[in-house]
């Protein structure tokens, strides 16, 4: 099938400059993780000696062979999943940092979309059908209002008065202190009462994306002949509005997937942060307050990955919708 | 507002047969603002937009008139509840928070307006040449663009800021533009596409016009709704990244702005000591700005799309 042959190359592209772009970046960069790090030392009074400088770029694993040979080193550890130790977490590796981490982000992440894409969606429809109405504009102001929200501050918020005022919620972390993660029904509902204020969060903060497509497309759709012609067929405005237009107002938005997906991924970061959410992002948060260059590095080329793979399944969702993709 | 018309200057009577005549003595660019932002005016959101964002602007303008007391000046004493003297309370330093806040809207309106225009540079730049240019420029440009696009802008965003090591504003702005670029690219890209096309502008070609005059005379002119739409979104990003990063204290630590006062609240567990008003008050300006931003570019929207327009 030439369309998903087409977007299968265009993804082994993207991800191969991702991953690239995530070895250029660091090198291009003005100053370097060990002149910080012994700008750190120097500034707690330690004396920086040839031995002090070798012995941190030792720990940094600041390489002296060339550009090349770095690269594919690089490469090569990359798919080993081996990328060293961060100054965070020194007694494991990078890769058992994340790899404990990554599960609780994609649990939070996808059920967080799917549920803005589900009331965001609805919402639009609603807005779009009452287009110009008070409901409108009651939709559509409120969604511009809190998705100018920085979703941190709005997580401080609901912290604030949720769980540190009324003790409605855990006030911080995935799950109760000391518990180990496991599969039993008292574990997943404690590890759910966590999880509903950083998700609300989110949430709240990403729906308009879906609102105003939806309205947009609903608003394009109500203009087509054959949604004119159902309502001059004297068809009910419901099933005119849910069968005849929503339906096909809905598949732009599907491709709107990947790019929200980005925001909520990003909003993921400061609100698990906030949340003390046991995360990606969090882990995100506590490498940069820290400078910790390995651990941040890694991070950030395994969330750009995993946007690529879901933006890719989605790609491949959207030809099983629309079969006039396939066949373009 | 005034309405600016082209009025022929009063011509001595015989005098017209050695004066040039000229088409209008008002500039063109002043005429078409004007005419944009009426346009703009009778959409009712983008009007609370506009007047909310006057008085953000007039704020940050008037700052030190508005202001009563020194935003850096650490003269009173610290983590005071609000009170008479300071409105929002002070800091852990014995700053007054109000003070702040009227100081803070000069950095995030300039960061905001800043970054926006470079976004919005860059995203015409790019979108214009790879839209008139098809082919490799155009598959290389498109492939930039795209990769930009699903890389996510907020993790990119930190990982650049905490690279670089210097810290001001324009670090951030940077960094922000650098990010946020590729929505608008790919819109005028595509917009560019159908237009290349064009009678006039194949007729621009004909009459052998430089390259130059044919994208920005005669392109551009029909693409300023997604330009205006492109900056507004971009800016909207803007002045919320830019409090993401000052509240990771990746921001400048000597600028006073909104973000950097919710570092500090943060920092100094605000929260827990019952100061909440030092987290409500910075992020509900800046989340003021934003909707600003966002309702513009509803009107915006309606200026492209006819079917958008209020009825």
């Amino acid at each position: 099938m030439p369309y998903l042959l087409r977007k299968g190359v265009l993804f082994v592209v993207t991800l191969w400059a991702a991953i690239t772009l995530n070895f250029i970046l660091p090198r291009l960069m003005p100053g370097s993780p060990e002149d910080a790090a012994l700008g750190k030392l120097a500034s707690a009074g330690v004396p920086i000696t040839n031995a002090e400088r070798h012995a941190v770029e030792i720990q940094l694993g600041v390489p002296h062979t060339n550009v090349f040979t770095q690269y594919w080193d690089y490469l090569k550890n990359i798919v080993q999943f081996k990328f060293g130790h961060s100054y965070s977490f020194p007694s494991e590796t990078v890769a058992h940092t994340i790899g404990k981490a990554l599960p609780w982000t994609l649990v939070l992440v996808g059920a967080t979309t799917v549920f803005a894409f589900v009331v965001g969606t609805l919402l639009g429809v609603f807005a779009g059908w009452r287009r110009g109405k008070a409901a409108d504009t009651t939709v559509t102001l409120g969604a511009t209002f809190f998705a100018a929200f920085p979703p941190f501050w709005l997580g401080l918020l609901l912290l604030y008065f949720l769980a540190y005022k009324n003790g409605w919620f855990p006030i911080k972390g995935g799950y109760a202190e000391g518990a180990t993660p496991n599969w039993s029904p008292s574990f997943l509902a404690d590890a759910f009462k966590h999880s509903v204020l950083p998700a609300l969060t989110l949430a709240v903060t990403t729906l308009s994306g879906w609102v105003f497509g939806m309205r947009n497309n609903m608003i394009n759709t109500l203009g087509e002949d054959y949604v004119t012609f159902a309502e001059a067929n004297g068809l009910r405005t419901r099933t005119v509005a849910l069968l005849y237009a929503a339906r096909n107002a809905l598949l732009p938005n599907v491709t709107a997937f990947g790019l929200s997906l980005g925001a909520v991924v990003g909003g993921s970061v400061l609100v698990e942060g906030v949340f003390s959410y046991p995360g990606l992002g969090n882990l995100l948060y506590i490498a940069v307050t820290n400078h910790d260059f390995p651990l941040m590095q890694a991070l950030f080329l395994v969330i750009t990955v995993s946007m690529l793979v879901a933006i890719f399944v989605v790609d491949l969702l959207y030809a099983r919708l629309d079969p006039r993709v396939r066949r373009a | 507002m005034t309405i600016i018309t082209a009025v022929p200057p009063p011509e001595a009577p015989g005098a017209l047969a050695d004066v040039p005549i000229r088409p209008s003595r008002v500039p063109g660019p002043l005429l078409f603002v004007g005419r944009a932002v009426r346009t703009l005016w009778s959409n009712s959101k983008a009007r609370i937009g506009i007047v909310l964002l006057g008085v953000i602007a007039l704020i940050a303008i008037f700052a030190p008139l508005i202001a009563p007391h020194s935003p850096t000046a650490t003269t009173f004493t610290p983590y005071l509840n609000p009170t008479g003297q300071n409105w929002f309370g002070t800091t852990g330093n014995g700053q007054d928070v109000f003070s702040q806040m009227v100081y803070g809207a000069r950095v995030s309106l300039l960061v905001g307006l800043a970054a926006g225009i470079l976004a919005t540079v860059v995203a015409v730049t790019i979108g214009l040449i790879a839209g008139y240019r098809p082919g490799v420029i155009d598959e290389v440009l498109s492939f930039v663009t795209n990769l930009t696009l699903v890389i996510p802008g907020i993790p990119l965003m930190i990982i650049l800021a905490a690279y670089i090591q210097s810290r001001s504003i324009w670090t951030i702005v940077l960094v922000v533009a650098f990010t946020s670029w590729a929505t608008g690219a790919r819109v005028i890209r595509s917009q560019a596409t159908t237009l290349r096309t064009r009678e006039f502008v194949t007729s621009a070609v004909f009459s052998g016009e430089r390259l130059f005059r044919i994208v920005f005379r005669e392109i551009l002119p029909n693409m300023t709704s997604l330009v205006a739409a492109s900056f507004f979104s971009a800016a909207t990003a803007a002045v919320m990244a830019e409090a993401s990063l000052e509240f990771l204290g990746l921001g400048s630590p000597d600028t006073v702005s909104w973000g950097t006062i919710l570092y500090a609240a943060q920092q100094q567990n605000a929260l827990l000591t019952g100061q909440w008003l030092l987290i409500l008050a910075p992020g509900l300006a800046i989340a003021l700005l934003a909707t600003s931003f966002t309702l513009i570019n509803f009107g915006v929207d309606a200026l492209s799309n006819p079917r958008l327009r209020e009825k």
